[in-house]
């Protein structure tokens, strides 16, 4: 696999017999996804799509298999319904969700805790795209035929610019191994540096690409660990250029509020730790592909 | 969400907090008579805004009689107030805050935040108040002292009775430093505050701790489960281009630019403001249509953003995942239809479909520059709107 999912993987649909979360599952069924049932409470015992519908994750982990689940659930509900997913021993969860309250979120990290590091489950997000490797499976709200098959990770908040950077990818004739959305909220379930060191580690990513913008410390956080511990090329771009300072831009955590998390600050922060960064978000096709023919020569 | 000082004196000292007696006016004779109603020899009448600084900026008045109140109520009422956080527009001032004077002995900071490092509530305090944080952590970062809450068990006692100490409070106040220090924090995280500070927190000649300014902003994604704080929201404050849009449930920041944008997704939006600029131009918005980009919304968009009466060209930019490009390129039309635009309009679309759109757009006898890439998007606009200036 490349990295957190590959058809293989058993994945539940969380909020599954909603509007949202059937035309997701259907699609990500489509796409080959492994999807072996979903949860929503009082349906249990029904069939919907196909694959059983269980009451709580855990009566649904017992049943199936589960190994990642993926929740479409309301912001009000949607912190719940992630610890629901962490306490029934679920490896990976995605949220979509969009709109969750930051001290939910607070709480929600600091439950995960409560397991231990090696039995402690993943979050990816919420407030994001979610994840994919192309040609095997998709956790997310995606569209799969824009990405190519290939070894080049892509790690970032958003949602369509990630699209833009895979697209630009496919023109110039360069694969993804698995994009990551690590979504636009000011408090996540994993951070870049997180997904770096798993691409780190991959055997079928050559490359990573992180798609960044302005506010907080993770992108600065991801890039000091690279320079120590990353051997493959990072290319980045950080999104906000010209966002004025203490204004949300769309994302939740898209606001500079300290030095450091201006798109300008970033950049020079980056370039200074030897992270390639792409000037223009027109230019990831370019830049991945300049990249990787100076590792061919170098190799 | 801001409010303002005089609604977060009001929560603050429902828990706990002391605050200068005063009362709110809205017109001269009202502050008069507020000043009379709280007693004493000297007041203060404040502008509320939703901006700090506001004594640089003029607006905040200390007086002595009568005359003197209705003379700063009569200047500031109607006002625009210009501080380095509003912008130049500034802020109408259509409410005072009249207040006893107060005999400051030492000024404190107080702050609380949503840390993003430690994904913690954080208290920040230091000895030095009446300046802005930023200016304390560039002149006297030592005074600073950090904090952070465990989310599981909430604040301590000791954590307030630590800070109390750290800030050189003499022991007899100490006590009600702990009691203000814990009300703020319950105020913060049982209401869902995003920031709380209390700059200055005032030691008085009397020798007691009260706040005498304080500022709250509140997760906008927690405003469900607080309605009596969404009821603070003054639509007087905000950019009446973002109250229109965001009121139709569109993401739109207002910018100082002639670009009007319609983009999907935050990160697209933000790139493609980044293009604009990269190509010399200057973009009038920020504009996330939000998932699905439906005809119904773009109309909306489009609305949105030739409100502004400086936009003088409008770009487009929908990357179409889950819906299809000949899908949102009849959005696109129909708004046009409905809306009239009467500017320039690139169009870049990219996607599924994306032939099948740009084959609509070209076809439709509209005259609207269609793009291919986001670079050449820009390009397109900032040329329109350049040509539009010579």
């Amino acid at each position: 696999m490349a990295i957190l999912l590959d058809c293989k993987t058993p994945v539940l649909v969380q909020g599954f017999t909603g509007k949202i979360g059937s035309f997701h599952a259907r699609e990500m069924m489509d796409y080959g996804t492994n999807v072996v049932g979903g949860v929503t409470p009082g349906k249990g015992g029904s069939t919907h799509l196909g694959a059983p519908v269980f009451n709580t994750v855990k009566g649904a982990v017992k049943e199936t298999g589960a190994e990642a689940s993926i929740v479409f659930v309301p912001p009000p509900f949607a912190a719940d319904s992630i610890m629901e997913a962490a306490d029934a021993g679920i490896k990976t969860c995605v949220c979509i969700t969009d709109g969750i309250p930051t001290q939910d979120m607070i709480r929600v990290k600091r439950y995960m805790r409560r397991y231990r590091f090696g039995d402690r489950m993943r979050l990816i997000g919420p407030n994001c795209a979610g994840m994919i490797t192309p040609g095997q499976a998709m956790m997310g709200i995606m569209p799969g035929h824009i990405y190519m098959q290939g070894r080049v990770g892509i790690v970032g908040r958003s949602g369509t610019l990630g699209y833009e950077a895979a697209s630009q990818m496919m023109a110039a004739g360069i694969g993804v191994s698995t994009s990551v959305g690590i979504g636009g909220d000011p408090i996540n379930g994993s951070s870049f540096r997180d997904i770096l060191e798993l691409f780190e580690q991959d055997h079928k990513t050559d490359a990573v690409v992180m798609i960044g913008e302005i506010g907080g410390p993770q992108e600065a956080a991801a890039a000091a660990w690279a320079r120590e511990n990353m051997s493959k090329p990072l290319i980045a771009y950080i999104a906000g250029l010209s966002a004025p300072k203490g204004r949300r831009m769309g994302h939740a955590g898209a606001i500079i509020s300290a030095f450091g998390e201006s798109a300008q600050e970033k950049v020079e922060i980056l370039k200074e730790t030897g992270v390639h960064i792409s000037p223009t978000p027109s230019q990831f096709g370019e830049t991945v592909q300049s990249v990787l023919s100076e590792q061919k020569k170098a190799a | 969400m801001d409010i303002h000082e005089y609604q977060a004196k009001e929560i603050l000292s429902r828990f706990g907090v002391s605050i200068p007696r005063g009362g709110l006016a809205y017109s001269p004779e009202q502050a008069t008579y507020r000043a009379r109603e709280i007693g004493g020899e000297r007041w203060v009448v404040k502008a509320q805004i939703h901006s700090g600084a506001r004594g640089k900026a003029g607006g905040i008045k200390v007086c002595s009689t009568d005359h003197e109140i209705a003379d700063a109520a009569d200047f500031l009422l109607g006002r625009r107030l210009v501080t380095h956080q509003t912008g130049p527009a500034g802020k109408l001032v259509s409410r005072l805050y009249v207040e006893e004077a107060t005999d400051i002995e030492r000024e404190i900071y107080l702050g609380f935040v949503m840390d993003r490092t430690t994904e913690r509530i954080m208290i920040v305090a230091s000895g030095s108040g009446g300046m802005e944080i930023e200016e304390i952590a560039e002149r006297e970062p030592e005074s600073i002292i950090r904090t952070s809450v465990d989310p599981g068990v909430g604040m301590q006692t000791f954590q307030a009775r630590e800070i109390a100490f750290g800030l050189g409070l003499e022991p007899g106040l100490v006590g009600k430093a702990v009691e203000t220090i814990m009300g703020c924090y319950a105020a913060f995280s049982n209401l869902d505050a995003a920031m709380l500070e209390i700059n200055p927190l005032v030691v008085t000649g009397g020798g007691d701790l009260i706040a005498l300014d304080a500022k709250m902003s509140f997760d906008e994604n927690a405003l469900f489960r607080r309605p009596h704080i969404a009821e603070f929201r003054d639509k007087s404050q905000e950019d009446p281009r973002e109250t229109y849009a965001n009121d139709r449930g569109l993401s739109y920041v207002g910018l100082d630019g002639n670009i009007g944008c319609i983009i999907n997704g935050a990160g697209l939006a933000m790139a493609t403001l980044d293009m604009i600029k990269l190509a010399g131009g200057e973009p009038a918005n920020f504009l996330d249509i939000g998932g699905g980009a439906s005809p119904e919304r773009v109309t909306k968009s489009f609305r949105a953003v030739l409100r502004d009466q400086n936009v003088k060209v409008v770009l487009v930019n929908i990357f179409a995942g889950i819906n299809r490009c000949d899908w949102v390129a009849e959005g696109v039309l129909k708004a046009i239809e409905e809306v009239g635009v009467e500017v320039p309009l690139v169009v870049r679309l990219a996607g599924t479909n994306v032939e099948e759109g740009r084959r609509i757009i070209a076809e439709s006898g509209h005259d609207i520059l269609l793009a291919d890439t986001l670079a050449e998007a820009a390009g397109m606009a900032v040329d329109a709107w350049k040509q539009q200036t010579n």
